[in-house]
């Protein structure tokens, strides 16, 4: 049980980072560092002793293959989190053109 | 499974590194690092799918970050409360951490998994969609619509980063900026 401890551990490491880093690219950072902790849970969960990968070919044996389903989500997964990612980082570089800090106590009027 | 526990000893080391250190060049290599050890951990947990398109979206979103911080270093700033935003934010993160390992108890033991969808799919996966790749098949066969809601939200980014990154108005056509995306 301990694996899934120290996954979650990776986890709790982006979730620390976002709450406590005041600089917007360290929260980003903070961000990925969570989306990486997910991931690896699912892949973890979806793992079979001895397993082989879920790819048939002229000597498979079906008995022993990982779980095929969440490979599936988080490759979706992981091509949103590029989307998004690239999205926060956007929004980030306008904040910085248009107040000249990346930190977020500084940023005092939020408006259009 | 020695090599799983090093490999997340490993990225673990890398994530405090990237949250710690000052100066954000070295950050965001140290995640990179982190994002490639989590490459070769999917590469040995049997997922070759997931793990050639970690390393893409890796140094994708490495180029992406590398970008956005080149030459805009920030002092570091430590005003007033920082003893106490750091307690609460350290009691907040344990206090999920316990709450975490409790709620592990109830999952399968590592390396056992249920597999009761994913019992037919691999034993119906080659006659119904004819893909070799059992991955494959689920994507663009059995759950197709997740994908065509990935590329939604995929487009959906695309647009809003091309309206933010955006020149206000058509004045200076020369001077358009376009950002880096997928």
């Amino acid at each position: 049980m301990s694996i899934y401890m120290l996954c979650l551990v990776l986890f709790a490491c982006g979730l620390y980072c976002i709450l406590r880093k005041r600089n917007i690219i360290k929260i980003i950072i903070g961000i990925i560092i969570a989306e990486y902790g997910a991931h690896l849970f699912f892949i973890l969960t979806a793992y079979r002793m001895q397993g082989r990968s879920p790819i048939y070919s002229v000597e498979a044996d079906i008995k022993n293959m990982v779980d095929p389903l969440p490979h599936a989500l988080v490759l979706t997964a992981i091509v949103i989190g590029l989307a998004t990612t690239a999205l926060i980082i956007a929004i980030a570089m306008r904040i910085y053109e248009k107040y000249g800090t990346f930190d977020i106590t500084k940023i005092k009027e939020l408006r259009g | 499974m020695v090599e799983l526990y090093i490999l997340l000893i490993l990225m673990i080391i890398g994530a405090i590194i990237a949250i710690e250190v000052k100066d954000m060049l070295s950050s965001v290599i140290a995640v990179g690092a982190a994002g490639l050890a989590l490459s070769i951990t999917f590469l040995i947990l049997k997922a070759p799918d997931v793990a050639i398109t970690q390393l893409v979206v890796e140094i994708l979103a490495l180029i992406i970050l590398i970008r956005a911080t080149l030459k805009k270093d920030l002092p570091f700033s430590a005003t007033g409360r920082w003893f106490l935003n750091t307690l609460i934010t350290v009691a907040f993160v344990v206090v999920f951490l316990v709450i975490a390992k409790r709620c592990l108890d109830d999952l399968p033991q590592f390396g056992q998994p249920l597999m009761r969808v994913a019992k037919i799919y691999l034993k119906q996966g080659l006659a119904k969609t004819g893909a070799t790749n059992l991955v494959g098949s689920v994507i663009l066969d059995y759950r197709a619509y997740d994908t065509l809601g990935e590329a939604t939200i995929l487009f959906t980014a695309v647009i809003g980063v091309l309206s933010i990154v955006r020149r206000v108005g058509r004045k200076k056509v020369g001077t358009e900026v376009k950002e880096e995306d997928e």
